[in-house]
């Protein structure tokens, strides 16, 4: 006796989490039946292995017709073949596209195209992560890229009205599509002790403030491109590094300050001029889109490493990045304050977060 | 011409895309009615069009308005190939024709695309403006309510019920006509799907002139179902109860009362029909005869295939050498258990009169009718034993006595004349209808539908009752009729076996088929009772109370006690007092198909209790595959019924309610399925526990096997007991003073097939053994079925099982509701099948369905699967398909457990109390519904139709159509009510027909994923359908069809699915004290609001 067809449909569209997890993790019903053997439901229940085996079959066949619905989550939502009620709607969605920080990290700043979904299986064998969670992940990442690429107003904002997603969630696909679109390199081995979190939380400085929507959210432009204007401007920064006498200038005024207030006050006062001119030549280099994408990379290279070899605490680093970044409002011969401040007020967060081990 | 249709089309969402190019659509819209069609403008290259069109008017007559329904087609403009259709909506406007249900149907439709599913959905209003005046309106069958819902819907009173009202339409099924073959499976579906949908609107009319002509204004409990007969076509036949509904105590408003229906027919046919229709076959019962199976006027004749069809009739009798009698045990040992089961009694019953044969209906049957002077005693006690009933009994029955003695008489014309058959199909009625319950009656009989005609066969026939058939034939030759009679003869059976029980009426009456090639069993039960007849006649429930208390019934056991007269049973039955009131007899077992009556007694819960067989068969051609089935029957019923009597005991309880035995018919084998909720009636005995008697006594191992045995069952006996909590009150053993009831016949059990008369004096050894149910274990065979018994595993903790309304011991309801429907096929491996394998198979294949059922719904827990409803089919060689539907409902544990106590307290004390008592009893339970609908009520009927504002008021709430992000909730539940809630207003019937094919089944994921997104969908159009109509939920929802057939082959399936139930606007009760306190909520009860602030 074998079972031809074995179907169980609710008016309330039934969802189990767990099987839903499972099915997210992309395994195979017969995996995702030994995972649920194992987790005791069998003994909890007093069910067989049929039952369960059914059971499974048949959440994974209701997944798979909600998923065309999930690619668009508006439609989920206006729907009429499935009733499920709005918290187990958002449940659904915000699963859906929850994604693995293992596998963001691989992908993150990656051009989102067919070349890099032909890595995924280098990914799955990397992470862990089965190929087809890896496959939907990406998906996701591409889809919600395609949809708000163009579009005008706040990345977040966007994010949540088409996708309904959770703000935190929307945030984090707003610094991945703002990453994929900037093609920051992520991957580098030196860059391997950032989270996404780290990426993420430099992605949202940014928007908010190197882009065109900083300036004016009226503006024709995104969230998602930088201010062209602003990185051209930022070459006028280099004055900073290139005048000895304003470099000079500048470094007194910051040990003035910080002298007995750091306990790597020597090493911060050798290493000043460096310290400076990389964090100004990385400003200047901004023109090019290349350098734009080794941005992070560069930052690890000309100032976080150096003050990490040197064994800088934070809190120092803290200490020295506000004092650099104020002292220059006393430099009288520097014009470009507002510049200076809209650079190094993001960049200092930026640093002061991708400064750990 | 008494109607104008007015459509309007919004706008359309999510449509798919339909150019390649553009990925967009250029969509249009026709509406079309009856044979007038509109067209929208194009909407070019959008997904979301947005028409926004004038309204399209139809001026149709009544006629159409109620057989047509509205076709919706939603098309991609093309230059310059054809226009490619999308999809379609059919709207049945029924709802909008009378007066109290919805005034607008407007809101998102999905749009249907037999191929590919729901493809996008369209924003639709549609309204009717009736500019006749009312009462003519009323004259014709429109204003007739519909109600799918088997008891007296919540917000309505009933002022007199009528009776029972049926009918039948018959046609070429569009998939077997020539045209198919060059037609493509999308037209073919449209034209099937059109063409049925247009059946049930005709049948539902014609069904409304019956009713007024009986005077009333409403069918309750309307059961539409199809027959696919494949070659020989298309049946859509329907039964219901007739009955004047009233929404106010207001006696003015109810109509005198014609209590003799016919007779009036004929003095005044069709002089109230302002349109009479000559083809119409509804208006008089005696000319049903030559007019109705077809409608000319729709131009689906087919006269002649379906003359053909009843002469094919006669060879059937053919392999009838003999009585009916050889069935079972040739010596007339009374094989009935004790319980009222009918066809175990028949059989012996009809093995007396040999002479008897030739009164048998020359057709198939499986069971056989009462000799004449059985029939007149039955009658004569009948009324002797009800001495104080006498009365009503005589005016109730509308002349049935004379007339089933007439047909009786052997006379077909007057079978065929005469149409009157008390029964309800009904399953819950208002206090004081049931008065008695006789026990479950049964009929089946196995017909050939195949359409040769072969005149010479007649002549062959050289038996006595050839000539019967001849006579048959010539009457019938001329009319095709066939089906029509096919039923009667059924009916007719129902009813004289009801007689016999004492019972002049038959009450949760249903009907049903099951078709393989040629061969069709028709089936027919329901339970016989004797009902109080100051509600089938004029007269008031007022009126009834009053002869209620003179009847001096006890509440809560009435209806327990015997209806017949116990010194000429029918049959023998193991009678006692009433264990409640201690004044009347009850049997010690009571078998019945209405839901457990609200004020019985109980003790403990209740559960499902199935029996489940399958009996294989040779493959064979018309009439021997008839005949071996007809063989077949009578076993697979006495087996069914001895294992629901075995179940029965093992749960130790004494009754069966909603009993349902289903057969269906394969090529190659029978199953017989019987689902029914078993529970304690605290008016009948103690069941007594199950023997188990070897046959061998000699042997030692096997005695200790059979002691072993024996202990287990015991064991289960009392952890059910424990599980069901069945501690019933110690009935201070046999009252002071009740003599115990004397000869006390033994009810048992017995093998049929190996029984000889040793056993039976064996057997009858054991006499002393009080109630004791024996099991005779003689072969491998009845091993294998007590093993069966044993391997049913109970629900697990927190679960409850029934297939009636409500389960019994459990009322404190909590609003979570889910309904369900769940299928599985499952192919048997061809290899040395046997009659055990099989069985075991089967029982399975439902046993892992429960199991599965149980596990899916386990964060409900605490709750309870109510109407469980099995239906079984065998869509081919090998392959069993089940389907189950039901409703999953939580409760309150802590809380039902306090209130069954004292529920069952109170009314054990009410029982015992004196007349007074009895009285408050039933008035309280009015004066409980009436307020609820009194308020809503009064308005809607007046201000609904007349104001424009009710209308206004409604489509405001719907009618933007993006203005709400989310659907509105509609919930769906077979049952009658909603937990929590009140049902505020009935919306009207939903009753949809479904066709999905598809020709990748691999793409759409297989069987499973085929008929997985189909039913959602079908969910889907009834949810949209209900919405738009205003309402929030489906009550009395069923499924009454679900034909699957697969050709994994050819990659291709093909799924038709039949729906109804009645669409209802309903207030939580949480809501409804708010809205009492605070100002009127318009979401929830937007159309009963509207008319109140108006």
């Amino acid at each position: 006796m074998t079972s031809e067809l074995d179907i169980f449909v609710g008016n309330t569209t039934l969802i189990d989490e767990d099987v839903y997890r499972l099915w997210l993790d992309g395994y195979s019903v017969n995996d995702a039946v030994a995972l649920r053997v194992r987790s005791g439901i069998l003994e909890q229940t007093g069910a067989t292995a049929g039952v369960l085996q059914s059971d499974t079959m048949d959440h994974y066949r209701t997944f798979h017709m909600l998923e065309r619905l999930l690619h668009a989550p508006p439609k989920l939502l206006h729907q009429l073949i499935f009733q499920i009620p709005p918290s187990r709607q958002a449940l659904l969605i915000e699963r859906y596209y929850t994604f693995d920080e293992a596998f963001v990290r691989e992908v993150l700043g990656k051009k989102l195209s067919k070349g890099t979904k032909k890595d995924l299986d280098d990914i799955s064998t990397k992470t862990g992560i089965t190929l087809k969670s890896c496959r939907r992940q990406f998906d996701n990442f591409k889809r919600v890229f395609k949809v708000v690429e163009e579009m005008r107003g706040s990345l977040v904002d966007n994010i949540q009205q088409h996708f309904l997603l959770s703000d935190r969630l929307a945030r984090d696909y707003a610094a991945i599509v703002f990453f994929a679109n900037n093609r920051f390199e992520t991957g580098k081995k030196k860059l391997q002790y950032l989270s996404f979190g780290d990426f993420a939380f430099c992605a949202e400085l940014m928007i908010q403030n190197w882009t065109l929507g900083a300036v004016d959210s009226q503006m024709d432009d995104m969230d998602v491109d930088l201010d062209k204007e602003f990185l051209q401007d930022l070459k006028e920064l280099k004055v900073l590094v290139a005048d000895k006498d304003l470099l000079d200038l500048h470094k007194s005024l910051v040990c003035t300050v910080l002298r007995g207030k750091l306990s790597v006050f020597s090493e911060m006062e050798t290493n000043f001029k460096n310290l400076s001119r990389g964090l100004v030549n990385v400003a200047a280099k901004l023109t090019h889109n290349k350098d734009v994408r080794d941005l992070f990379v560069d930052l690890v290279e000309k100032f976080v490493e150096p003050c990490r070899s040197d064994h800088w605490p934070l809190s120092d680093v803290r200490l020295f990045l506000t004092q650099y970044s104020v002292s220059v409002h006393s430099l009288d011969g520097f014009r470009h304050q507002v510049l200076w401040d809209r650079y190094m007020g993001t960049l200092r967060g930026c640093l002061l977060r991708l400064y750990h081990d | 011409m008494p109607g104008k249709l007015k459509v309007k089309i919004v706008a359309g969402r999510h449509l798919p895309v339909m150019d390649r190019a553009s990925d967009l659509t250029d969509a249009f819209v026709e509406v079309k009615f009856g044979n007038t069609t509109f067209k929208t403008d194009v909407y070019l290259k959008s997904l979301n069009p947005q028409w926004n069109s004038e309204w399209f008017k139809f001026e149709v007559d009544d006629e159409d308005l109620q057989d047509e329904p509205l076709q919706i087609t939603v098309l991609d403009h093309d230059t310059y190939s054809a226009n490619d259709a999308i999809g379609k909506v059919y709207i049945d406007i029924d709802p909008l024709l009378y007066s109290e249900a919805a005034t607008v149907i407007s809101g998102w439709f999905p749009i249907y695309d037999t191929i590919h599913g729901i493809r996008g959905e369209i924003n639709v209003v549609v309204k009717v403006d009736l500019f006749n005046d009312l009462n003519r309106f009323r004259q014709s069958s429109c204003g007739v309510k519909f109600f799918c819902t088997t008891s007296i819907p919540k917000c309505y009173r009933a002022v007199v019920i009528h009776g029972f009202v049926e009918e039948l339409v018959v046609n070429e099924d569009p998939e077997y006509q020539w045209i198919d073959r060059i037609r493509t499976p999308r037209a073919s579906n449209e034209a099937r799907q059109r063409l049925i949908s247009l059946m049930s609107g005709e049948l539902q009319r014609k069904i409304g002139l019956k009713v007024l002509e009986m005077r009333g204004n409403a069918v309750v409990g309307y059961l539409q179902c199809f027959d696919l007969e494949g070659e020989s076509g298309l049946v859509v036949r329907a039964i219901g109860t007739a009955c004047t509904l009233d929404k106010l105590s207001s006696p003015a408003a109810f109509l005198p009362a014609c209590n003799s229906p016919s007779k009036e027919m004929k003095e005044s046919p069709f002089n109230e029909d302002p349109n009479p229709n000559p083809h119409s076959s509804g208006p008089s019962t005696p000319l049903k005869n030559q007019t109705y199976s077809f409608s000319p006027s729709k131009s689906y004749s087919r006269q002649s295939s379906s003359s053909d069809t009843d002469l094919s009739l006669t060879p059937k009798t053919a392999p009838y050498p003999q009585g009916p009698g050889i069935y079972l045990c040739p010596s007339s040992t009374p094989l009935s258990c004790g319980s009222l089961h009918l066809k175990s009694r028949l059989l012996s019953e009809s093995s007396l009169t040999p002479h008897h044969s030739s009164l048998v209906s020359p057709v198939l049957r499986k069971s056989v009718s009462f000799s004449e002077e059985l029939f007149l005693a039955a009658s004569g006690t009948g009324s002797g034993s009800a001495g104080k009933e006498g009365g009503p009994l005589k005016a109730l029955l509308r002349q049935q006595t004379q007339s089933a003695l007439e047909q009786r008489g052997g006379s077909p014309h007057r079978f065929c004349r005469r149409r009157e058959f008390p029964f309800l199909t009904l399953t819950a009625f208002p206090p004081g209808l049931l008065v008695h319950v006789g026990g479950v009656v049964s009929a089946r009989s196995v017909k050939l539908l195949d359409r040769i005609h072969n005149p010479a066969f007649v002549g062959i026939m050289g038996n006595t009752r050839s000539y019967k058939l001849l006579d048959w034939n010539s009457f019938n030759s001329d009319e095709p009729e066939t089906r029509d009679a096919w039923w009667a003869e059924i009916r007719q059976e129902i009813k004289s076996h009801a007689k016999a029980l004492g019972c002049h009426a038959v009450v949760g009456y249903s009907e049903s088929t099951s078709i393989c090639e040629e061969v069709c069993i028709l089936s027919a039960s329901g339970t016989a009772a004797v009902l109080n007849p100051r509600f089938l006649q004029e007269g008031t429930v007022e009126g009834s109370l009053e002869q209620r208390i003179e009847e001096n019934l006890p509440v809560g056991c009435g209806f327990c006690h015997i209806p017949y007269d116990e010194l000429n049973m029918p049959f023998p039955a193991h009678l006692t007092y009433c264990y409640n009131c201690r004044k009347q007899k009850v049997p010690d077992v009571l078998f019945t198909t209405i839901d457990l009556p609200t004020d019985a007694v109980v003790v403990g819960k209740g559960c499902l209790i199935q029996a489940r067989l399958c009996r294989l068969k040779k493959k064979a051609q018309a009439e021997a595959n008839a005949t071996a089935i007809s063989n077949l029957l009578p076993f697979m019923e006495y087996e069914v019924h001895t294992q629901l009597m075995n179940k029965l005991k093992l749960k130790g309880m004494n009754a069966l309610f909603g009993l349902r035995i289903q057969i269906t018919v394969g090529e190659n084998m029978l199953m017989g399925l019987a689902s029914a909720t078993g529970v304690y009636l605290a008016a009948l005995p103690t069941p007594g526990g199950i023997q188990i008697a070897g046959k061998t006594p000699n042997d030692g191992s096997y005695e200790q096997h059979i002691s072993h045995m024996q202990k287990k069952i015991n064991d289960t006996i009392a952890k059910n007991k424990e599980l069901y909590e069945i501690n019933p009150p110690e009935v201070s053993e046999e009252i002071i003073g009740s003599p115990i009831p004397e000869p006390r016949q033994r009810s048992r059990l017995l093998r049929s097939q190996s029984e000889s008369s040793d056993e039976v004096t064996e057997l009858d050894l054991s006499h002393g053994k009080k109630d004791a149910f024996v099991l005779e274990i003689d072969d491998a065979d009845a091993m294998e079925d007590v093993h069966s018994l044993l391997t049913d595993v109970p629900p697990p903790s927190g679960f409850y099982s029934c297939n009636t309304e409500i389960m019994p011991g459990i009322n404190n309801w909590t609003s979570e509701i889910q309904m369900f429907t769940s299928v599985r096929v499952v192919r048997l491996s061809s290899l040395n099948l046997t009659n055990q394998a099989l069985n075991k198979n089967f029982n399975g294949l439902c046993e892992n369905l429960l199991k599965s059922l149980y596990f899916k719904l386990r964060s409900m827990t605490p709750c309870c699967l109510c109407h469980v409803n099995f239906t079984v089919s065998l869509p081919e060689d090998e392959l069993i398909q089940v389907t189950v539907t039901a409703v999953a409902i939580t409760f309150d544990k802590n809380q039902a457990l306090q209130t069954t106590k004292a529920h069952a307290e109170k009314s054990l004390q009410r029982a015992s109390a004196d007349n007074e008592e009895m009285l408050q009893f039933p008035l309280e339970l009015c004066s409980d519904s009436l307020p609820s609908h009194a308020f809503p009520a009064a308005k809607a009927v007046t201000v609904e139709k007349a104001s424009p504002m009710g209308d206004g008021n409604f489509r405001n709430r719907s009618a933007p159509p993006c203005a709400s992000s989310t659907v509105g909730v509609v919930k769906m539940t077979p049952l009658s009510f909603i937990p929590g809630a009140k049902i505020t207003k009935y919306l009207g019937i939903i009753n949809m027909f479904f066709i999905r094919e598809t020709t990748s089944l691999r793409e759409e994921g297989g069987v499973s994923g085929f008929l997985h997104a189909f039913i959602a969908e079908v969910f889907a159009m009834v949810r949209a359908h209900v919405a738009a109509l205003g309402g929030n939920a489906v009550v009395s929802y069923i499924m009454k069809q679900c034909v699957f057939m697969e050709n994994p082959s050819k990659n291709q399936a093909q799924c038709l699915i039949n729906v109804s139930g009645d669409a209802v606007v309903f207030v939580r009760e949480s809501d409804l004290e708010v809205m009492s306190a605070q100002q009127p909520a318009v979401n929830c009860q937007p159309s009963c609001t509207g008319e109140v602030t108006t």
